[in-house]
């Protein structure tokens, strides 16, 4: 057991543990100090310098996220010499920020932006050196500009511990910048953890944000937006809302504001893929189809199999992703049960994630020649679009989705790493022995741990699973199969630290501890549903009616995929 | 190697050497705290760094002691029951010395002793050990956090010993029993007589300056212990002050303008810094920027700068930066800091 301590913040007392980061204490207690290159999962670099404290007694300035507690340890936040030193130290290290930030320009909001303006930083005095790298497109998904780089080397440690070693620094001094590898070995997966890690926007999403603007005032258009699993148990944390806290409601309510047409849900799609993919699971095993059956729902686990393991493409799930398969049920069955043309119906989905930008833009999912999703844009990006036009969620009362975006709780789970093989194994029990499930929670598959083995019974078959998350954790189970094919029958993956929950799109900051805090969130969504398994969605039946009637390759386009090997960059 | 091991950490204590590399660090604590820690590998370092301007004791010591150098490496492996060891060596001593280094290890590679050259790319970071535990493992060369210390964790997580040229030159001097207390000057400058001088360690600046025949007749001010970090003194002071840190003397004559100084100093740390932290990646920067091209000295953004810089970085070579700019002004300019920015 680690020894607690007490030490005194500005003369407060906090009990903490020892050696804990006073930082991490002062950001428990909610005292303000300012920090940029801090995040509490990663290594503490301290090379920001503006998380100054002075210490009350020897009057000794330090940095605080690597000053440790101590019994008696007396700091104070604030005091003319501290305050001075901070504010230079901010103003240099923000000195390439004030022009050419594209954000910025355009009149974002921006966290950067914010705290130039909150400690009056004086960035103009400055000469810029950054100015001219290119941009760099990681593929449709996320961007790297280098001449906002604060060098703060967290996207590059996230992108080390998640498996990937895509970025590193590079240059000396001043001339110091992010960089991708040239590897040819070493490929994206667009999962954009950077983008989650970067304090400063210079790992972002490729935005979408003005188009969906501008399609908002399209009068012509049929605009569907449709919320991923995951951003109603996140969202909130911008506006001031804990993780975890369950907006639904509200957030439909917000997107009406907006001047969405039709306010479905990402959900519905998710029952959709779940039944695809419990189907498809039980033909595997009937008919000795290729096992284990992976998951692909995660466009940047697809991305890294095409890119790293092709070997492995004949394994994974044939099934289209939630967004895709919901996307294509409103341009298909919805337009002509509404009798709108499709061509005028726009879909925007906002997505935990940035690989779901690069997944809407592959042409293989085209559908009649439309693309099933038109826009995404990640859960920043939707509460920069809220916070534009003044709607704060929160403070607005929740309202329902309408009918065609109706979900079960199964779809609700599906943002936590295993929610997927959960909801499909709720539905895979249903369909391969035909009884109701007495318990529906899989305990097994639940939790934060990159890697979770377990075996579930389904009828007379006793069923291998695993749950993954990360490339790093993949490579680990990938490892085990090459040695012992049958090691497994069923696994998810998912690129992301925790599942679609801590996603590249996400709030920031995100942390283990806030990623824990919202799976929970995202279980009592599922918990307090009537309806809990995707098969006894209506509005799925609904769908799935309209797509038996349609000729048999009609159907697998709709429903179906297919996967092919990828060259760097692709 | 005959001396045994009780006795070789006694003779060390007895004459009270220090690290020379500039911070002047007891060995004896150093070695008692290597020999402390269990782990079965420990590794011993030679930093030939000397990254730092108008320092050239490791140089003289790599071209005329070669043997010495590799006997303390040896020694202090034998200390810790150790076989491998380090020379972390700029790039330019490398291709010099390369040849002789080769000739000093030979003897020891025979008895199975391993001796691995690391190639530095010379720079001033480079000698900061925990720059250099992060070169050789295939890192950015930056700095480290103070704690744990090389000596605990090392390369590759095994506790190392660092020790610059000299000091491993002085070791090797103490087992021989033939060390005096002496040091290696560095003369450079507007002098007569430039050279690395080896002198008593008491000696003040003055005589150093005097018995090299480099005392110059017309006034002038010199910077002590490091052609960037290094303190500027006048002449007064010259008659007390011993050298400091790695005991380099550059002598100015006193006509030298305040802008030639500060140039020449900001344009070092400027190409120096690693970037690892903001005040010394982006100050410096901006203090070379802010002199460049100007006549006039805007002395008050410049000490709004050194200001952050001597707190706030996140080693000690980038808070080094103010100690010439700020003896400059108290011991040659003799002004109050505050008049300068009014
Ligand atoms: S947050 Fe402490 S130095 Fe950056």
């Amino acid at each position: 057991m680690q020894k607690s301590v007490t030490i005194f913040i500005n003369d407060t007392p906090l009990v903490c543990l020892e050696n804990e980061s006073v930082l991490k204490v002062a950001i428990d207690n909610k005292i303000e100090i300012p920090h940029f290159c801090y995040h509490e999962d990663l290594d503490i670099e301290a090379n920001c310098r503006t998380c100054l404290v002075q210490n009350a007694e020897t009057k000794k300035i330090t940095t605080s996220c690597d000053l440790r507690a101590k019994e008696g340890l007396k700091v104070v936040t604030k005091s003319p010499i501290l305050e001075k030193l901070r504010k230079k130290n901010m103003e240099l290290l923000l000195l390439n920020h004030t022009k050419g930030c594209p954000k910025c320009a355009k009149g974002y909001f921006c966290k950067v932006k914010e705290k130039i303006e909150e400690f009056k930083l004086d960035t103009l005095q400055y000469k810029k050196i950054k100015t001219d790298y290119p941009v760099h497109k990681l593929g449709t998904a996320a961007e790297l500009d280098p001449n906002i780089c604060i060098s703060c080397n967290n996207c590059v440690k996230i992108c080390e511990k998640i498996g990937i070693h895509f970025l590193h620094l590079e240059g000396q001094g001043a001339h110091s910048h992010i960089e991708h590898s040239q590897d040819p070995l070493v490929d994206c997966v667009y999962c954009g953890q950077c983008t989650a890690h970067c304090p400063v926007g210079a790992a972002r999403e490729q935005s979408h944000l003005q188009k969906v603007e501008e399609v908002l005032k399209d009068k012509t258009k049929t605009v569907i937006v449709q919320m991923a699993p995951s951003v109603r148990a996140s969202i909130g944390e911008e506006f001031g809302g804990k993780p975890g806290q369950d907006v639904t409601g509200q957030m439909y309510t917000a997107l009406r504001l907006l001047g969405f047409d039709k306010i479905f849900d990402v959900n519905m799609g998710a029952d959709i893929t779940t039944t695809v993919e419990a189907e498809e699971l039980i033909d595997r095993i009937k008919n000795k189809g290729v096992l284990p059956m992976f998951t692909s729902c995660c466009p940047a686990w697809v991305k890294f199999v095409e890119f790293y393991h092709p070997e492995f493409i004949p394994n994974l799930t044939t099934s289209r992703s939630p967004q895709i398969h919901s996307g294509t049920a409103y341009k298909t069955w919805w337009a002509e049960k509404e009798k709108i043309d499709p061509k005028k119906i726009v879909i925007v989905s906002i997505m935990p994630c940035t690989s779901k930008k690069y997944e809407a833009s592959h042409e293989k999912f085209k559908v009649n020649g439309m693309d099933p999703v038109d826009y995404v844009l990640t859960t920043r990006e939707t509460a920069v679009l809220l916070k534009k036009n003044n709607i704060d969620p929160l403070k607005l009362s929740p309202s329902k989705v309408d009918h065609f975006g109706e979900y079960s709780g199964a779809a609700a789970i599906y943002g936590a790493s295993g929610g997927v093989m959960e909801s499909a194994l709720r539905t895979a029990v249903k369909l391969a022995t035909g009884d109701d499930l007495k318990k529906l929670e899989f305990e097994g598959v639940r939790g934060m741990k990159g890697i979770k083995k377990t075996t579930v019974k389904i009828g007379l078959l006793n069923l291998k699973i695993a749950v993954v998350s990360t490339p790093k954790n993949a490579r680990v189970i990938l490892g085990e199969l090459k040695k012992d094919p049958k090691a497994y029958d069923y696994v998810e993956f998912m690129a992301c630290p925790g599942g679609c929950i801590g996603g590249g799109g996400q709030p920031i900051p995100t942390t283990d501890r806030i990623v824990k805090e919202r799976i929970a969130g995202l279980y009592s969504i599922d918990t307090h549903m009537k309806m809990r398994q995707a098969h006894e969605n209506p509005v799925v039946k609904d769908f799935f009616e309209y797509v038996k009637k349609l000729p048999h390759e009609k159907q697998h386009e709709l429903l179906h995929t297919s996967y092919s090997k990828r060259n760097k960059f692709e | 190697m005959t001396t045994k091991n009780s006795d070789i950490l006694e003779q060390i204590k007895t004459a009270a050497l220090v690290g020379r590399g500039g911070a002047g660090f007891p060995v004896y604590m150093k070695w008692k705290r290597m020999k402390e820690v269990e782990n079965k590998k420990k590794y011993v370092v030679c930093n030939a760094s000397e990254g730092e301007p108008d320092v050239k004791k490791d140089h003289y010591l790599l071209d005329h002691y070669p043997e010495t150098v590799v006997k303390g490496m040896v020694i202090a492996l034998d200390f810790l029951g150790q076989k491998e060891a380090y020379f972390n060596i700029n790039a330019h001593y490398f291709a010099e010395f390369e040849e002789k280094l080769k000739k000093a290890i030979e003897p020891y590679e025979k008895k199975g002793y391993i001796f691995h050259f690391f190639i530095e790319k010379p720079s001033y970071i480079g000698g900061d050990s925990g720059a250099i535990l992060n070169a050789i493992e295939g890192k950015r060369t930056q700095p480290r956090a103070k704690h744990p210390s090389p000596s605990i964790l090392g390369i590759f997580g095994n506790p190392t010993l660092v020790h610059n040229v000299e000091t491993l030159y002085n070791i090797a001097r103490v087992a021989e029993g033939s060390f005096s207390n002496t040091r290696l000057y560095t003369i450079g400058g507007k002098v007569k007589n430039p050279g690395v001088f080896e002198l008593p360690d008491t000696f003040t600046v003055e005589e150093v300056l005097r018995k090299t025949n480099n005392y110059s007749s017309f006034p002038f001010f010199a910077q002590v212990g490091g052609g960037a970090s290094g303190v500027v003194i006048n002449e007064e002071q010259m008659k007390t002050d011993t050298a400091f840190g790695c005991a380099s003397i550059q002598v100015y004559d006193s006509e030298t303008t305040t802008r030639e100084l500060l140039l020449q100093w900001f344009k070092f740390y400027e190409r120096e810094s690693c970037g690892k932290c903001t005040p010394c990646r982006e100050g410096t920067y901006q203090l070379y920027e802010m002199i460049k091209k100007t006549e006039t000295i805007p002395w008050k953004n410049i000490l709004a700068i050194v200001d952050v810089l001597k707190t706030t970085t996140f080693c000690a070579l980038g808070s080094s930066l103010p100690i010439p700019v700020e003896s400059y002004i108290k011991n040659i300019l003799k002004v109050d800091r505050d008049t300068l920015i009014n």
